[in-house]
């Protein structure tokens, strides 16, 4: 079987699992009895799956330690949420700034001539817009810090994550940010959802899953393309690298945009999941929330990082809240469980997991990857039967 | 045909060339020995563009390299193999023989060449698919080796290559290194091998603290008594 033959092989499996992954989903999002806490934990996942992922590529795949995810995030959020707020209840949510919001909303404009078919297009242009608002942004940051080394890259990022945050609550920038106050009513995940004659289809879950989908396979044909292999090259030895003709600081520049892009759109995804967008949710935590995915998940495994984002997710949001609430079994109140013991079971999972687990689910290996040992194995065959 | 005029080069706070002068005929193998900090590894640095040069100039067929960015260095077909190996280690074999094709965009081209490197080296074939971090040292420098001619360069410049492998290892990668010089590629060799390089070389140079201090062809220098008794581990006569 030939490269190409196998190659289309293989991408016609991944679309095929993807619809039936898809299908399944849709089943979930209608059927009654599937408990919400489950939609709720796919559809967050998805989303953090996606934002895990695109810091896996700088992180994992070329080695700069960036900490600017939620800045990142932050920037796409604002900018889907300015763009599509409907114009009419733009006077209302600006309500403290006159003249507030941009007075348009491009999936409603868009949604007049074209109804639903608009809607999904306008969606899509202000999601990529809000990756190329953030992807513009490490462009400008990208030009001073990436000369700094590892350590030294994390503490600028993070500090452009803070000053961000810092400056869309700024007064002066309120008829655009709406100040510190919400942004809300913008199109969401559930506008997507179909109305026919009383029974509404239902597709919130869906939605993000094939966004997520879609950016996720993206950057996974970038990490297989050649850019992918000198962004590892440049991880393993930048000297080396260098000297293959490698340009270190163009190279470094791509993957630090391109993960900032397709973290701006994981943020706007965040901001139609939550149908609300506040500066504060984007706090430094949060990069923290997804580094942590990253290593439970595996340094360098696009696979593990997906796997890690729906374990936490369902951690975090479901399975350990149990941990946050007072238990009485008969008269006996059980010990420990009280409000915010879940963060201290948290840290001491982060903690076991960094001290015996430091390779994480995946390590470096992919789910679906050809075993590297029975490859090596068929090579050795071929060149003894020559 | 490489020719260095007057090159002076300054790395880490050091004098590390003080006008060094040579030329690297084209299908020849040439090697500069010396010792430890005499300025071998500076000057193949140079020529490939990882370290600036203060002056002078490095004509390669008629063209100044000094002031061109790496990327147009290694298409204009000059290759280095690194000091120490620098194999990428969590890549794959066939991984990091592909990075060092990266600047060529004839992919039929590569691929048969990427079997060329295969015929050369049998054993990489074998471990393809195994991350290179996990290769013998011997194996190692094999593949910093094939990785740098997946360039299809027409100088290849090898660093240390014999750096901390076992004699029969050295044997054998000298021996590629003649072969792959007999398929029309000029070598430039840096080692500290001092009698194993003059052996292969069709020239060498003996650097000393920044400057050369002699030349002649391999014959020569190993008959030299300078050269014996500094880099080849044997007593003056006149000492003696």
């Amino acid at each position: 079987m030939t490269m190409k033959q196998e190659k289309k092989r293989i991408y016609l499996r991944a679309a095929l699992g993807l619809i039936a992954l898809l299908a399944v989903l849709l089943a979930l999002d209608n059927l009654s009895f599937v408990p919400s806490m489950l939609l709720t934990v796919l559809r967050k996942g998805a989303i953090y799956a996606l934002v895990a992922v695109s810091m896996n590529l700088l992180n994992g795949f070329t080695g700069l330690f960036s900490l600017g995810q939620a800045g990142f995030m932050l920037l796409g959020a604002y900018t889907y949420a300015i763009l599509t707020i409907p114009a009419a209840s733009q006077k209302s949510i600006y309500q403290r700034y006159a003249n507030g919001g941009i007075g348009f909303s491009i999936p409603e404009l868009l949604s007049k001539p074209l109804g639903g078919f608009g809607l999904l297009l306008g969606v899509i242009f202000c999601l990529i817009l809000a990756g190329c608002i953030a992807a513009l942004f490490a462009f400008l940051i990208g030009l001073p810090v990436l000369k700094l080394k590892s350590d030294y890259l994390a503490i600028a990022t993070l500090g452009f994550a803070e000053i961000i945050r810092a400056a869309v609550v700024y007064e002066g920038f309120g008829p655009l940010t709406n100040g510190s106050n919400l942004l809300y009513g913008f199109t969401s995940f559930s506008n997507f959802n179909i109305t026919l004659g009383g029974f509404t289809l239902h597709l919130e879950t869906v939605m993000p899953f094939l966004f997520s989908g879609i950016c996720i396979a993206i950057i996974l044909l970038l990490i297989n393309s050649t850019y992918g292999r000198a962004f590892k090259a440049i991880r393993d030895d930048e000297i080396a690298a260098e000297a293959m003709g490698i340009n270190l600081a163009s190279h470094k520049r791509m993957s630090f945009i391109i993960s900032s892009f397709f973290a701006g759109i994981s943020g706007a995804m965040l901001a139609m999941y939550q149908a609300s967008v506040q500066a504060t949710t984007f706090k430094s935590s949060m990069t923290y929330e997804i580094l942590l995915i990253v290593v439970i998940g595996g340094i360098g495994s696009v696979s593990g990082s997906i796997i890690a984002s729906f374990l936490f997710i369902a951690s975090s949001e479901w399975l350990l809240r149990f941990l946050d609430n007072e238990t009485w079994i008969g008269g006996f109140r059980v010990p420990l469980l009280r409000s915010g013991f879940r963060m201290v079971v948290f840290s001491v999972i982060i903690m076991a997991v960094v001290l015996f687990f430091r390779k994480g689910i995946m390590g470096d290996r992919e789910l679906f990857q050809k075993k590297p040992a029975s490859a090596a194995k068929a090579a050795k065959k071929e060149v003894r039967s020559k | 045909m490489l020719e260095i005029k007057d090159l002076h080069v300054s790395y880490g706070g050091i004098q590390a060339l003080r006008g060094v002068s040579l030329n690297v005929p084209d299908d020849k193998i040439v090697t500069l020995i010396g010792a430890n900090g005499a300025g071998k590894s500076t000057l193949m640095r140079t020529i490939s563009g990882l370290v600036k040069a203060q002056s002078g100039s490095i004509l390669w067929n008629g063209q100044e390299l000094l002031g061109k960015p790496i990327d147009q260095i290694v298409a204009s077909g000059i290759a280095m193999s690194p000091e120490g190996r620098r194999v990428f280690a969590d890549l794959t074999v066939v991984e990091n023989l592909k990075i060092g094709a990266y600047l060529r965009k004839d992919k039929a081209e590569t691929e048969k060449d990427l079997e060329w490197v295969y015929s050369l080296f049998p054993r990489l074939k074998e471990r393809s698919w195994q991350s290179a971090g996990t290769l013998s040292g011997g194996e190692q420098q094999m593949l910093a080796v094939g990785r740098a001619l997946m360039s299809k360069p027409k100088l290849l410049m090898l660093d240390e290559p014999s750096l901390g492998l076992a004699p029969i290892v050295v044997r054998e990668i000298f021996d590629i290194i003649r072969t792959v010089n007999q398929q029309g590629i000029t070598v430039l060799l840096n080692e500290q091998n001092a009698n194993m390089a003059l052996k292969v070389a069709d020239y060498a140079y003996v650097l000393e603290t920044g400057t050369l201090t002699l030349s002649g062809t391999g014959a020569e220098l190993l008959a030299d008594e300078n050269v014996k008794a500094a880099y080849l581990g044997k007593k003056r006569a006149d000492r003696a």
